[in-house]
């Protein structure tokens, strides 16, 4: 087997030198005892160490079979030698065992569909993560966007002010294209509250242009809020910081309970999805959301079929569609994002496998927010996927995942794969009828 | 011999039914107990509708996707675990006791199809353990416990064809085999071989999950 090769962070460093032995053991089995339960103990007792979750994981398709990849090989690497020496673990073993957790799974949850027993590994790589969330090593740059939760409850230190200020301006921008065009902010009773991640106001804001474009065409009541709760992203979710998803998740749902809107649409962002409709809701205590929550897919389906909006001319080059998994195998959108994208684009190529089998654009997860220190790795774990998209031979790739264009975008430019990535709503801002545009 | 043979057909057959019978009672008892003191959160998901339409789905061979990743994997490991219920069961030489202790029989099958099924049965032990020996991504997560517990699956079988064949001391192996099997039955609550009495509640747990919240299938 090649060398092992683990990867300096400086947040894990500086925090593993603070560690001490009784420090890690407590900490670790404080996590077993009290917050995972009867599921860790019967997944630990379950499997069968058969390996069959392995050819689930792009990590060890990518490098090369490489058994240290394999899901139930990173379980190896980190839950079972804790449970084994009772949490005393050494503070190397543990910075180890962060990379693993942190960086080399992105909790897509393949593997699961993998399982002959459903034995749910991204869950165990979230207890790991959560060790180290307590015992502060988490790697540096997902720990300060984590850190710009609490500090601003949005992922990329985005100030009050500047949020409206880029919502106006946005407005601004659409009306050349369409005068009558508003982004209604703070309209207590709208149908819709439409909110976005941090990084749409930051660096994507034709997102925020195209969206409202879509919304004012398809004649929606909606809204977006002029407080903070605007951003649904969590990275808090990825570090093990289960605290501050609640916060954030509950400011999210609070302010959507303050506009009085009947549901949540969220823009093309998977992880997000993730947090609202499936873990945030969770940590506050509901079993669904408690107001409705639809993801983008499911947005442009629904306007598609209420005849909302209308195809006005065709995207005619050949495209494929990436499917993203927190909206795919976490919520079964792939069908309805296929119509949308199939009535837009004639020319639609499947990349196998597909669908709620997808492979995941390592990004996802946590992974692509660790940052710099982790990049090559986390491309090169990614083989499998640029495989996958060249040899479908198109040249451009619709992804409605924030995440998965970032992930994507690396393993296009290492593989040199010349293909460009859309999100749907571009494709369909594009090319739907527009009777209020001069 | 005798006497060692009545102690292992009478009081230690007893003794070991007993051991599994009330060990997966507790196993499965306080797998559930514990969830519901600590995982609350995983409960309130369990839905009959979808747990099951994910226990069917995993119970038909090559329906996955997996299982049709791994073909001979998926034909050996749903024959062994067929084969070995259907031998524990059917097999006549465990029927003739079960009617001389309890009056009540039912069908057999042939001798020479349960002898060609348990030599199949211990073929498909070995397949497993070279398995773990020559897939790096099995090897690197077994440890001597995998052989160990393989072992203890593959014994009975291993005696019952030996005593079949009245290869040995016939009376030896039919005690070795009894023991063997009573040993068997004793590991499965305490032992990863529980997966027998858990993994249809993990089943059912994830393919709520999937079925339920996240609306799509799980194989």
């Amino acid at each position: 087997m090649k060398e092992r090769v683990w990867i300096k962070d400086e947040a894990v460093e500086r925090g593993a030198e603070k560690l001490t032995p009784e420090r890690i053991e407590k900490t670790i089995n404080a996590v077993f005892d009290n917050e995972a339960g009867a599921r860790l103990k019967a997944y630990v007792d379950t499997c069968a160490h058969c390996g069959l979750c392995s050819d689930a994981c792009h990590f060890f398709l990518s490098r090369d079979r490489d058994p240290r990849f394999s899901p139930v090989g990173k379980v190896k690497q980190t839950i079972w030698e804790m449970l084994d020496k009772k949490g005393k673990v050494s503070a190397e073993f543990m910075k180890q065992a962060i990379q693993v957790a942190q960086t080399e799974c992105n909790m897509c949850r393949r593997c699961v569909q993998y399982c002959p027993f459903g034995i749910d590994i991204a869950y165990m790589m979230s207890l790991v993560r959560r060790i180290g969330h307590k015992l502060e090593i988490t790697p540096l740059y997902i720990q300060d966007t984590a850190h710009s939760h609490a500090a601003t409850m949005n992922q990329m230190w985005v100030k009050d002010d500047e949020w409206i200020d880029a919502l106006i301006w946005q407005e601004d921008e659409l009306r050349d294209e369409l005068p009558t065009a508003r982004i209604p902010l703070e309209k207590e009773g709208a149908d819709i509250m439409y909110s976005v991640i941090g990084p749409e106001p930051k660096f994507r804001t034709q997102l925020i242009y195209q969206a409202a474009a879509i919304m004012n065409e398809a004649g929606c009541d909606w809204t977006m809020p002029a407080t903070p709760g605007w951003d649904n992203s969590d990275m808090a979710m990825y570090t093990g910081d289960s605290e501050m998803m609640g916060r954030l998740k509950r400011m999210h749902f609070d302010t959507a309970a303050r506009l009085r809107v009947k549901k949540i649409v969220m823009g093309e962002c998977g992880h997000a999805f993730r947090s609202v409709y499936d873990t945030g809701n969770r940590v506050l205590g509901w079993q669904m959301p408690p107001i409705q929550v639809v993801h983008a897919l499911e947005f442009y389906w629904d306007l598609l079929n209420e005849g909302k909006i209308k195809v006005a001319k065709k995207f005619e080059e050949p495209v494929t569609f990436h499917d993203p998994c927190n909206v795919v195998r976490g919520r079964g959108l792939h069908e309805k994002a296929r119509e949308v994208v199939r009535a837009f684009c004639p020319n639609f190529i499947e990349m196998t496998p597909n669908k709620e089998h997808n492979y995941c654009c390592a990004a996802g997860g946590g992974v692509i927010n660790c940052g710099p220190p982790f990049k090559n790795a986390r491309v090169e774990s990614n083989r499998v996927k640029a495989e996958q998209l060249q040899a479908t031979g198109v040249k451009v790739c619709i992804a409605p995942c924030h995440n998965c264009h970032g992930g994507l975008e690396d393993i296009i430019h290492k593989y040199k794969l010349g293909i460009e990535l859309k999100f749907l709503g571009e494709i369909i801002y594009d090319c739907m009828e527009k009777p209020n545009a001069v | 011999m005798q006497d060692v043979y009545l102690l292992v057909s009478g009081p230690l057959a007893w003794a070991a039914w007993t051991i599994f019978v009330l060990g997966s009672i507790y196993k499965i008892w306080s797998t559930l107990n514990t969830a519901k003191k600590k995982d609350q959160v995983l409960l309130n998901y369990v839905s009959f509708k979808y747990g099951m339409r994910s226990i069917i789905n995993w119970s038909i061979p090559f329906n996955t996707v997996n299982m049709r990743l791994n073909p001979i994997f998926t034909g050996v490991a749903f024959f062994f675990h067929i084969a070995f219920f259907v031998l524990l069961i059917f097999v006549s030489a465990h029927q003739i006791m079960i009617e001389e202790g309890f009056g009540i029989g039912w069908f057999t099958i042939p001798d020479f199809v349960a002898d060609i099924m348990a030599f199949a049965v211990i073929g498909a032990c070995i397949f497993f353990a070279v398995r773990r020996v020559i897939r790096p991504e099995v090897s690197y997560v077994t440890d001597w416990t995998d052989f160990a517990l393989l072992a203890l699956v593959a014994a009975p079988f291993v005696t019952g064809v030996l005593a079949y064949h009245q290869l040995g001391d016939y009376m030896l192996m039919v005690v070795l085999h009894m023991v063997s099997a009573e040993l068997l039955l004793v590991a499965i609550p305490f032992t990863r071989l529980s997966h027998m009495l858990l993994a249809p509640l993990t089943r059912a747990y994830i393919g709520s999950e999937f079925g339920m919240v996240r609306h799509v299938k799980d194989w």
